[in-house]
């Protein structure tokens, strides 16, 4: 009998599974997540795997959460330990009154578990010896036994995981009926064997409604085809490759031509990142809406392009999908930490925009309207998404489109412009918002050519190296800048219940953690104003947000506060009204640890001096 | 240094091409390299092969890299789009703009310090892409622009202005682009008007990656095969560096050569180069052959020029990539954008 009450939790808990990477157990536990999804109920599931193709450790975590806390909650209720490695790390990581469901073909002595814990074998690997011979079905049908046994202790609707068996092998259907058979293997061993259900269980709900069940990057991907993304070039690397895949994959469903079956679309698998900007660039010169998608060590390696294009103002799209660095860092793990290296990329005085989507929803949206936005202000975008938004599916509201909605091209001169006389100089600030003009090459015979150059030129494009001409083009350069300001998505700000003096600033994948992280602090008896930063240069509400506090608390993920920086770079704020909340081991920041962090704070900064009585 | 534009006085009885255009339609800037500089014998080349040609003048993209050789762009087709890009990495910046509009004409233009060295990885890669492209690479075996240094393609054993002796193996770019799959692949020098100029029209001409490696003699910086006064290289070489109009040797060589013939061409500085240019008989449609040929003559210490290889029916990388046939920059929302009714279906997929 463990020595903790037993959890007992309906639709709220957290299931994590360890297991071995190649072992095949990520489609069955994803499987496990979809099928509580179907259920009604909210799931927040997370990847964690290494940086290997097979034998290191991986976990996947499903929070199952009627509230709908879709951020990470930290602490896992049931462990299914199915990693012989990370058994007593797993077992360690069990909550107080928790669940650990692991194989018993060796039984284990007591002493490797904990008494405050329900330690429920299953001999697994027995039961598939006993049903299978071919060595990978014993393997694969094993993590199919499992979700069998978890329907059985959960009260999971096991009709919901036969569809999705059938949904997952349709077209291959003779696997169809044996993963049926395994999983019933597992659900009747459980129903026979054990004491089930346990204190964890399942409820159908209506919790889920229309809402979308979709990966960041795919989503960012879908954005691009929407945000008419014509040209992309790329070099793989984690965790940015499968948003190349999947556009290619939405490319070849949306746009190829139906009557010639030729593709509105070219996709460069490039030798390394350097070309891969570079293709980027010159499609872009050349009138196409064009992108590369990316991580850390690829931006590193494009800052000199980068450079170029902001200087010979070329729109260029780049999706950076961060992880926690410097140089490889930990590859599969996810960090918010190239703000600074993106935000400066390159040589000289460069400033670029960025976007700072929350989820898979804002990754499609911003995805699209980061074309609009480097069109307008003929400047690289950077898309800034990290492995946890990008390669995690998330619930999330279902996409949207205008129809009515066109692309926004900036300005380029057409041919009747130029041939009409308009006076086209290059770099010519013609409206005093520090954005000029292009055409695109080939436009006019005669009229509106100009040289690309990543040396200095004057208003007309003509090369010189007269300071007081590369001095005006900077100055525009910034005004333009400014511009930025007002077309990036701007911040959105909500209010605690009652007047506060304390604020938090927060962007990215931290947002969902935060929303739960705001009800804990309350809980603790405070209120605290938020702010979700939503694109970069940051819009003059962030000064005013930050003079309206006495103190403003800024959660990134990263060690050096980049965001808090870039926010005293650039708004101009003292550092001391900036309190950084960090989070960097790279795994995804917690509600409870934020909550813990500013909790604290905000204990000893409301503490009360002790009533005088004498 | 400013820009220098050329004066827009227009003779009237210069001949025209069949689009009307004159010869003045094809020009730039004056340049501003060097006089005698081999590179602008090249500009010349490709302002005659396109006038000859009758091309559009803003139908031309023309992108370089950087170098003495990718200023270039600037002194020919004034009214086309230029692209002066970063170091080595012209080919990545025109596959992109050759993908965004297949309509254009490409000219890449580069050196062989930007294309051997830090642009040796852009320079396979775009050939064995079949970017519909002419590369030509102007090719000093030195560094121009930063004063001297060697470059990849300098011979072995070849001796710089400062004195020193190379001693890496050179790299020949003709033999690559062969071995990497180039559509068409030849060499010339700067000095041979006659060969430069159909071979430019011939690689223009050709649908697929055509690679043109034109050796382009350095007023400044010429190696110094055998040169004996090295002492002097320091002080020469200063003298250079601040004042490089000074150079007394200021007129670009030149060349009339006869098919099948070896020819030893002296340079600026007195080193030489011993060119067989190809005979009238030379089969140009067997790869294999014309890598043998070339790896025969360059043991004999000979450059081989002429047209070594083309393919005839020469795919490029939109065939590859199967793209429509309108420029992907003329696809507006319409063409692009799949709509609400498909994200319909795509949020009903993805429950
Ligand atoms: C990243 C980078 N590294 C170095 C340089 C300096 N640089 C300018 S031109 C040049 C060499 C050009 O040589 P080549 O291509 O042979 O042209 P040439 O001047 O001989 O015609 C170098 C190394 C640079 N511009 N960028
Ligand atoms: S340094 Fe050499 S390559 Fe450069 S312009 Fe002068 S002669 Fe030409």
């Amino acid at each position: 009998m463990p020595t903790a009450t037993p959890l007992s939790r309906v639709n709220d808990f957290v299931v994590r599974f360890a297991n071995v990477n190649g072992s095949g157990s990520a489609s069955a536990n994803e499987m496990f997540a979809r099928a509580i999804l179907r259920m009604g109920i909210p799931v927040a599931p997370r990847n964690i795997f290494p940086s290997n193709i097979q034998g290191l450790p991986t976990w996947y975590e499903v929070r199952v959460t009627e509230d709908g806390h879709l951020g990470a909650r930290g602490g896992t209720d049931l462990m299914v330990a199915m990693n012989p490695q990370t058994f007593d790390k797993d077992i360690a990581s069990i909550e107080p009154g928790g669940y650990l469901l692991y194989d018993s073909t060796k039984p284990y002595p007591a002493s490797k578990f904990r008494d405050d814990i329900t330690v429920i074998g299953v001999p697994l690997t027995a039961i598939c010896n006993r049903e299978y011979t071919d060595p990978r079905q014993r393997q694969l049908f094993k993590n199919i036994i499992y979700i069998g046994v978890l329907t059985a202790l959960l009260e999971m609707d096991v009709k919901a995981v036969e569809t999705l068996i059938a949904e997952q092998y349709k077209g291959k259907d003779k696997l169809i009926a044996p993963n049926v058979k395994a999983l019933h293997i597992g659900r009747d061993y459980a129903v026979l064997n054990l004491a089930h259900p346990i204190g964890l269980r399942l409820r159908k709900a209506d919790k889920v409604g229309n809402k979308i069940f979709v990966e960041g990057n795919a989503a960012a991907a879908l954005g691009a085809v929407y945000g008419g993304a014509t040209v992309c070039a790329w070099y793989p690397i984690t965790p940015s490759s499968s948003l190349a895949d999947a556009f290619t994959k939405w490319c070849a469903k949306y746009r190829v031509d139906p009557t010639t079956k030729k593709a509105k679309y070219a996709i460069v698998q490039a030798e390394d990142e350097l070309a891969s900007i570079g293709m980027v660039i010159g499609a872009a010169w050349n009138g196409a809406r064009a992108f590369t998608a990316t991580s850390g060590p690829g931006i590193s390696l494009m800052q000199e392009f980068i450079g170029l294009a902001y200087f010979a103002e070329i729109p260029a799209v780049i999706f950076n999908v961060q992880r926690a660095g410097p140089s490889t860092g930990m590859p599969t793990r996810t960090q918010q930490c190239d703000l600074i290296s993106c935000a400066y990329a390159s040589h000289g005085d460069t400033k670029h925009v960025m976007l700072f989507p929350e989820n898979p929803a804002e990754a499609f949206e911003m995805g699209a309207e980061a074309f609009d936005l480097a069109d307008r202000l003929q400047t690289p975008v950077f898309v800034m998404l990290d492995l946890e938004i990008g390669m995690n599916h998330h619930l999330t509201r279902p996409f949207q489109w205008d129809d009515n909605r066109t692309y926004d091209r900036g300005k380029v001169m057409t041919y009747e412009e130029l041939e009409a006389g308009k006076d086209f100089g290059r770099y010519l600030d013609v409206d005093g918002d520090g954005i000029p003009y292009r055409t695109y090459p080939g436009t006019h015979p005669t009229r509106g050519s100009f040289f690309t150059r990543g040396t200095s030129r004057d208003r007309y494009a003509k090369y010189t190296e007269e300071g007081g001409p590369y001095v005006d083009n900077m100055q525009r350069l910034l005004r333009k800048f400014e511009t930025a300001k007002d077309i990036v998505p701007k911040p959105l700000i909500a209010n605690a219940a009652k007047p506060s003096k304390y604020g938090v600033i927060y962007f990215g994948s931290t947002a969902p953690a935060m929303d739960e992280a705001i009800h804990m602090i309350e809980a603790r008896g405070h209120g605290i104003d938020r702010m979700r930063l939503r694109g970069f240069p940051f819009h003059s509400s962030v000064n005013s947000f930050v003079a309206d506090h006495d103190f403003v608390f800024v959660v990134e993920q990263n060690r050096d506060a980049q965001l808090r920086s870039l926010i005293v770079n650039e708004c101009g704020i003292d550092p001391v009204r900036l309190v950084p909340i960090l989070h960097f081991d790279g795994t995804p920041i917690t509600a409870r640890y934020i909550a813990k962090a500013i909790g604290d704070h905000l204990d000893q900064m409301t503490m009360k001096p002790a009533k005088v009585t004498s | 240094m400013t820009y220098l534009a050329k004066p827009k006085f227009h003779h009237p009885g210069l001949p025209k091409n069949e689009l009307g255009y004159t010869h003045r339609d094809y020009e730039g800037t004056i340049s501003t390299l060097c006089a005698g500089c081999g590179h602008d014998s090249i500009t010349a080349a490709i302002i005659q092969a396109c006038f000859e040609l009758a091309i559009e003048p803003h139908r031309v993209a023309k992108i370089s890299g950087i170098g003495c050789s990718s200023k270039t762009p600037t002194y020919f087709l004034g009214n086309s789009h230029g692209f002066n890009s970063v170091h080595g990495r012209m080919p990545s910046v025109l596959t992109g703009a050759n993908l965004a509009n297949r309509d254009l004409i490409y000219l890449g233009v580069s050196g062989d310090g930007d294309s051997a060295s830090i642009g040796l990885g852009q320079f396979a890669h775009c050939l064995r892409r079949g970017v519909n492209m002419t590369y030509i690479v102007e090719n000093n075996g030195v560094y121009g622009l930063t004063k001297g240094q060697f470059s990849a393609t300098a011979d072995r054993g070849s001796k710089s202005k400062r004195g020193v002796i190379n001693t890496d193996n050179s790299i020949d770019m003709v033999a690559m682009a062969l071995q990497l799959g180039a559509t068409f692949v030849a060499r010339s020098f700067s000095g041979d008007k006659e060969q430069l100029v159909p071979i430019i029209k011939a690689a223009i001409a050709h649908k697929g990656a055509a690679f043109l490696d034109v050796i382009s003699p350095c007023v400044a910086f010429n190696n110094h095969a055998g040169s004996t006064r090295s002492f002097d290289f320091v002080r020469e070489h200063n003298e250079a560096v601040n004042r490089l109009d000074f150079i007394s040797t200021r007129m670009p060589i030149e060349l009339k050569q006869e098919p099948g013939t070896v020819e030893i061409v002296e340079q600026h500085d007195g080193s030489t180069v011993a060119l067989r240019k190809l005979s009238a008989d030379y089969e140009i449609h067997d790869r294999s052959a014309a890598l043998g040929f070339l790896q025969h003559h360059s043991a004999k210490g000979q450059i081989v020029t002429g047209l070594l290889f083309v393919e005839k029916e020469a795919e490029d990388l939109h065939a590859h990539l199967h793209t429509v046939d309108k420029p992907l920059n003329a696809l507006g929302t319409a063409d692009l954008c799949p709509g609400q009714a498909a994200l319909d279906q795509f949020n009903a997929s993805m429950r």
